[in-house]
């Protein structure tokens, strides 16, 4: 129990990896909150690949987490980009009013 | 090693607290504020275990940029107002049951991939990368992030660039009726559409029109 290994860290990251899937599920009604979601499983991704990095040795995990973090980013700008162009033409973010293509 | 079980715990709850506040909470400002604290403890957690430069980079990155671009949008389509009530409504409540049951199923797949994985070192070959202990964690990710890396890296600076390109084209709109500079109107602007000579009267003045 005291022994922190690598087991802990990877079952931190499923938790929060599943916390982030039930955002996604279960928020129906703001479109930034799913957004957050998304972050939350990458952050997930992100501390597998580091916990695994420091315990095998090998530094590649670390390098790809940086990118993670790059691609993390890049999608966060663009996301909230097509978000405030969306709210500036139809006046609504809620995710039960985008509706126009009847998903 | 009790010290470092005793943090592991401390941060990880708060991180697991935090990210079921960012879903559940019913102000999408505070949701925004969970998810720093989120990130926060997180990177708490990697500077406790090693990776320092990562730890820092997150804090920058995600809490200075992303979670401020958040608090940003939110506060400029002011949607804190709408209330994100998804307890309530009956769109909401059958999207519930589907959620938690695809979400118990990945996180239990994943457990159960956890509990069986065994480290077989033959299988990869790890010499390219290997941790550096004689230097710091920054220093050795260094060392290899610009040397067997470096076109991944200038790859993903390009995809910033991208995305900044991206979210300026996306967000950009002409307003009409706003004036502005134009320094080829300037500088092509012939004598004869600037000045005019008038023969002035007496007692009379000119009359300008414009």
């Amino acid at each position: 129990m005291t022994e922190i290994g690598l087991g802990h860290y990877l079952t931190l990251g499923a938790v929060i990896f599943s916390i982030g899937i039930i955002g996604i599920f279960l928020n129906r009604k703001n479109i930034i909150v799913i957004l957050m979601s998304i972050e939350l499983i990458l952050l997930a991704v992100n501390i597998n690949l580091v916990a695994f990095s420091i315990y095998l040795g090998d530094l590649a995990g670390q390098v790809f987490t940086l990118f993670i973090l790059t691609v993390a980013a890049a999608e966060a700008a663009i996301g909230l980009a097509i978000i405030v162009v969306y709210f500036r033409n139809s006046g609504t973010i809620r995710v039960e009013e985008i509706d126009k293509l009847k998903g | 090693m009790i010290a470092h079980a005793i943090f592991f715990y401390t941060f990880s709850i708060i991180a697991v607290v935090s990210a079921i506040m960012v879903t559940a909470s019913k102000n999408t400002v505070h949701s925004v504020f969970f998810l720093i604290l989120d990130f926060i403890s997180i990177s708490c957690l990697f500077i406790m275990i090693g990776a320092e430069f990562l730890g820092m980079i997150m804090l920058i990155v995600y809490v200075g940029a992303v979670a401020v671009l958040f608090l940003f949008v939110v506060m400029m389509l002011n949607v804190a107002q709408q209330k994100n009530q998804w307890f309530s409504g009956q769109a909401t409540s059958k999207h519930i049951p589907v959620g938690l049951i695809i979400s118990t199923l990945i996180f239990f797949e994943i457990i159960i991939v956890i509990g069986g994985w065994k480290y077989k070192p033959e299988i990869f070959d790890i010499n390219n990368s290997l941790a550096n202990t004689s230097v710091s964690n920054t220093h050795s990710l260094g060392q290899i992030l610009y040397t067997d890396y470096i076109h991944v890296f200038q790859i993903s600076g390009m995809i910033l660039l991208v995305a900044m390109v991206g979210a300026i084209v996306l967000t950009f709109r002409q307003r009409s009726g706003v004036k502005k500079q134009s320094y080829i109107k300037q500088i092509s602007r012939e004598r004869a559409e600037g000045v005019e000579v008038l023969e002035v009267q007496s007692n009379k003045g000119v009359k300008i029109d414009d």
